[in-house]
């Protein structure tokens, strides 16, 4: 029964969200309650030779001062500080000794009664540094990369076929460092219980990652920390990891033996993690006919210089188009930064836009269509593993969105569309993400009102986590989805990893399925069970459905749950179960999109306007047609932002942030968005998982910016390969 | 944030008794600029004089037919007033370019006159600023000066005001009325605020215990022929890149009458009489523009970052005069340029 799968249910927390009733982590509160509030370096390496605190402890109100001095016992060894999702290296470790290794690391917290007190104090903490030697700056330290080892598979000879290629387009494209800004702070409240027992609400992805993290960290025992996370206002990848402030909101309640909260100010979060700048050089080579003969790409990204933190910026290539011969490298450079993380399809958004970009220059050299460029190139089976999907509409996202933007029109000629001052450009792009499930287990709690109670340890983001499990629990029990309560982010609750990579909703709707199948099967055999029950001694198997056990036999016989459960005298039935995926690596799992853009770029002002955006998106079985139009329209929105607005900007004189605000650091407002239309296009698959779903969370912002950038070209003449395209590079 | 006392004026003459009392002490109306600084640690003022609540919230027209606009009557209520709207379009139009609604609603006519430059390195006290510590060395010089002047600067500062009401003010000849212990003066806007020279902690002219009490406007004119044309790197919400004011009086096609005053580009409204004489009598051509905006732009410098500036500002004050010319239908709200 599918009353709601597939449909564009509402959000079952809007109402909450929008009246203020659902809390985040900074709004919970505690008997005696206190304020944390960070201090933060100001050089980018160096070492702490002098901090006083004597003046801040002065100020009325203040209670403590932690420092690397003075702080109660951190774990010594990196295992410790390793969080489920931590890369190769040593963890940054707040607070722990001398050593500055980024410009905005915490260095103190200061704690007080009042917030404002503890902020005001925080300026009066003095510290001496002995400042070393430092680099930022990815682009001058280029010639110092080093490779990473990835399990990239080289196909023939990628060299020696671009060198004898009769057409060759080879740029680097630059991608800047971006923050991820959600709209809520990063914070943490820590509530002392007493007897060492904590409980944690932290701004989070994942909360089972922190409890497990902080138990590490300070030495504690499981059933002494429990960390919750109900609401999350926005994280897009940066509460992957455990960031610094639950640490040091843990370590005053700990030091105190009071509850603490810490709330970061938007110019340190700028101080977590970020998209890394990454040089991403691109090589195409191609016969007449339009049919590529090599690709190569190389990434050079920014890291820390104490975690190597990289992803899949390359392989999209190699994997999506026929060539013979590929080659693809990843290296890094160590700077005096924080350590990058994952932001929205981190690798993919980054590296996709090069090589759509690349892939538009290489159709103009060849005079092709760009669409017919790319089915030239079409495979249908994985050209990096030498698999058949599982499934790839991406041909009918081609057609659907060309179909819908009315792309048939496009004069190819660049600067040959015009609207009166305003230059008119056209221009597309292939996205392309992994369909990954995870293991996560799942507890429905079903009373004997037909109410069931659904939890699970996953984080909802944002993303409409709450719903889906109430639309595939609704379904699946066959009760109307307002009888259904969903419990999330709860470390107490069964097993979940971080909410991440696009896997949480086939992980955690498959996990529903499973606790709703054995629930299932334990009401038929009830209901079998009871002597003069209309389906005592019916064979068939039973459907629940509009709160009743019916018998899918020719009868039609059926009872309703509440009266088998009041007849077998139960409460309630309570049933957790993990998910279960079968083995497959027989195929390979992606999401594919097809994005078409239309700019209008005034000729001589060079300001640009994203006027229609249509994506056509193939992601298997859409679970709420709702909030999954929500999710691809953020990501066009946070995809025109990428390829016009964002940018952190360093001085690397000073090795420090010089945008860290949301005033300075743009992203697109109301006035810069225009039409976006989002096309789900069918995408059965039966071989994935049960259900069929793959995800949504980033497959939306993967190739917008590219096509945004191929649509200025194709409006200007002007291929501008360093982003954002603000309108200086548009003027000359 | 540091601590600060907090006083409440009254009468205009409490204000001043209170700012003679407290050199530390900086007025607080709308507090949209100055509670961001407090909180960036830029501003410390030893105390708060609230002038919120003075009688300065009044839009009267004057005896020759010009209008006197308090100094508290808050952007947005100016921007809508139907005197504006009707004979002064050209500053309702600056200001509605300016902000958001919320600011607007906050933010006074004489606390905008009053904004400090958006440099981000004034902002940040980790790093030298001979704006905010004179003698400390000015870093936006060799540093990150993409959105800084190129008009007007000096070796000690290259920050731009980032007003944009400023701009259709000095445009239409407006006059600041002062109050201050020995009495009232009033002075032309573009004497207002001051270049950099060697003093770039003095944005303005007004001193230290003096007080904006009101913005007088000239009678009527360039109710027809005018356009803010506002440049910058996202379509609402940021501050100007170029911004021109532009305004003219037509007889047939000629230009009896010309306004032109630059934002963005310099530590204050720029507007030159060489630029507007230029117009003068001329007919109305994309040729005589372009003559005019070359010398309203004389005299311009770049920086490492900047130099787009130049073509940009001289492109967008032809195509202001364009629209201006042929009155263009222009709205704050669309953010088309046409």
């Amino acid at each position: 029964m599918n009353a709601y799968v597939g449909t564009p249910t509402s959000r079952v927390d809007g109402r909450a969200k929008v009246t203020g009733a659902a809390k985040y982590a900074g709004e919970f509160s505690a008997e005696g309650l206190v304020h944390g509030f960070v201090v933060e370096a100001t050089i980018p390496r160096g070492r702490i030779v002098r901090l006083d605190t004597s003046e801040a402890l002065k100020v009325a109100g203040v209670l403590d001062v932690l420092t690397h001095a003075n702080r109660p016992s951190l774990a010594d060894k990196d295992e410790a500080w390793k969080d489920e999702v931590a890369p190769e290296g040593s963890p940054f470790r707040p607070l722990y000794d001398d050593l500055i290794k980024f410009n905005g690391q915490p260095i103190a917290l200061v704690v007080a009664e009042e917030w404002e007190t503890a902020k005001f104090a925080a300026t009066l903490v003095r510290i001496d540094y002995e400042q070393d030697g430092f680099a930022t700056d990815l682009e001058a330290g280029r010639g110092s990369a080093r490779e990473m080892d990835k399990p990239h598979k080289p196909r023939g000879d990628a060299k020696a076929a671009l060198a004898a290629a009769t057409l060759r387009h080879e740029a680097d494209y630059l991608v800047p460092t971006e923050h991820h800004n959600p709209m809520e702070l990063y914070a943490t409240t820590t509530v002392w219980e007493g007897d060492g027992k904590l409980t944690v609400y932290d701004k989070t992805q994942g909360v089972q990652n922190v409890q497990k993290f902080l138990c590490g960290v300070f030495d504690k025992k499981p059933e002494e920390i429990r960390v919750l996370s109900p609401y999350v206002g926005g994280a897009f990848g940066s509460g992957l990891r455990p960031q610094y402030q639950v640490v040091l909101a843990t370590l005053a309640a700990l030091a105190l033996k009071r509850s603490v909260r810490v709330v970061l100010t938007r110019r340190q979060m700028y101080g977590l993690g970020y998209r890394p700048m990454t040089i991403e050089h691109v090589a195409l080579g191609a016969g007449p006919d339009g049919t590529l003969d090599a690709v190569s790409h190389e990434a050079i990204a920014v890291t820390s210089r104490y975690e190597d933190f990289s992803r899949n910026d390359t392989g999209w290539a190699e994997q999506l188009y026929k060539s013979p011969n590929s080659h693809s490298s990843h290296k890094l450079i160590d700077l005096d930064v924080s350590t990058p993380c994952d932001m929205r399809a981190p690798g993919a958004a980054s590296g996709v836009c090069a090589l759509e970009c690349a892939m538009d220059e290489l159709a103009v050299a060849l005079k092709l269509d760009p669409v017919e460029l790319r089915l030239k190139c079409y495979s249908d089976r994985d050209q990096s593993e030498g698999l058949p999907y599982t499934s790839k509409q991406l041909r009918e996202c081609y057609a659907r969105g060309a179909e819908a933007f009315g792309w048939a029109r496009r004069n190819p000629a660049p600067r040959s569309m015009r609207d009166g001052k305003e230059l008119v450009g056209w221009g597309m792009a292939t996205g392309v993400w992994e369909a990954l499930q995870m293991p996560v287990a799942v507890r429905i709690v079903l009373t004997a009102n037909g109410h069931a109670e659904v939890s699970c340890a996953a984080s909802d983001i944002g993303t409409g986590t709450y719903t889906i499990v109430a639309q595939v629990a609704a379904d699946a029990l066959g009760l109307p989805i307002e009888n259904i309560s969903v419990r999330l982010a709860d470390s107490t609750l069964p097993q979940a990893p971080v909410e991440g990579g696009s896997w949480m909703a086939a992980s955690s709707a498959h996990a529903v399925l499973g606790a709703a199948e054995d629930i299932r099967q334990e009401l038929a055999r009830l209901a079998k069970a009871i002597p003069g029950s209309p389906l005592a001694n019916d064979a068939a198997d039973v459907l629940l459905i509009d709160g009743m056990i019916a018998s899918e036999g020719k009868n039609g016989a059926a009872v309703s749950i509440a009266d088998v459960m009041r007849h077998s005298k139960l409460e309630r039935i309570e049933k957790e179960k993990l998910n279960q995926f079968a083995e497959d690596k027989s195929h390979a799992r992606n999401t594919h999109s097809a994005v078409f853009a239309e700019v209008k770029v005034d000729e001589e002002l060079g300001v640009i306007r994203v006027t229609r955006v249509v994506s056509a998106v193939a992601a298997g079985r859409i679970l709420n047609t709702k909030t999954g139009r929500s999710q691809i329209m953020g990501s066009v929105v946070w995809g025109i932002g990428m390829a016009l607005h964002e940018e952190t900007v360093m001085d690397h004189r000073f090795g420090r942030i010089m945008n860290a605000n949301i005033a300075e650091y743009h992203i697109p407002v109301n006035a810069d968005i225009h039409d976006i239309d989002v096309i789900f296009v069918d995408e059965p698959d039966s071989r994935i998982n049960r259900m069929g779903i793959k995800g949504l969370g980033e497959i939306g912002i993967v190739g917008v910016p590219a096509a945004i950038a191929n649509a200025v070209y194709h409006a200007t003449g002007k291929r501008i390969r360093r982003f954002p395209i603000t309108l200086d590079k548009l003027l000359d | 944030m540091n601590n600060f006392q907090y006083s409440r004026a009254s009468e205009v003459a409490d204000a001043l008794r209170l700012l003679d009392a407290d050199p530390g002490a900086k007025l607080i109306a709308g507090g949209t600029n100055l509670i961001d600084l407090m909180k960036e640690n830029v501003e410390r003022p030893s105390r708060l004089i609230d002038i919120s609540r003075l009688p300065l919230r009044d839009i009267e027209e004057t005896a020759d037919g010009g209008l006197r606009i308090g100094a508290l009557v808050p952007n947005s209520d100016l921007a809508y007033h139907p005197l504006i709207e009707q004979r002064y379009p050209l500053l309702a139009s600056a200001i509605l370019a300016g902000a958001s609604a919320q600011l607007r609603n906050m933010a006074s006519v004489g606390g905008n006159l009053m904004q400090r430059t958006r440099c981000a390195y004034f902002y940040d006290t980790t790093t030298p600023c001979n704006k905010r510590s004179p003698g400390m060395g000015c870093s936006a010089l060799d540093g990150l000066n993409r959105n800084h002047a190129i008009l007007g600067t000096s070796t000690s500062c290259i920050a731009t005001n980032p007003s944009d009401m400023s701009v259709a003010l000095a445009a239409l000849g407006a006059l600041v009325h002062i109050a201050g212990r020995t009495g009232k003066r009033t002075i032309a806007l573009t004497d207002f605020h001051r270049l950099p020279d060697d003093k770039p902690h003095l944005d303005t002219n007004l001193g230290s215990g003096e007080i904006i009490t009101a913005i007088e406007l000239p009678p009527q004119r360039f109710a027809r022929n005018y356009r803010y044309l506002k440049i910058r790197d996202r379509l609402s919400y940021a501050f100007a890149l170029v911004s021109v004011a532009a305004a003219v009086e037509l007889e047939g096609n000629a230009i009896s009458e010309a306004r032109l005053a630059l934002g963005g580009v310099a530590h204050k409204p720029w507007r030159t009489p060489e630029a507007e004489a230029a117009l003068r009598g001329q007919a109305a051509t994309p040729d005589h523009f372009g003559r005019a905006a070359d010398l309203l732009l004389q005299g311009a410098t770049a920086r490492s970052h900047n130099g787009f500036k130049i073509e940009l500002a001289r492109r967008a004050v032809v195509r202001a005069l364009i629209q201006a010319t042929s009155t263009t239908p222009q709205s704050q709200a669309r953010k088309k340029i046409a």
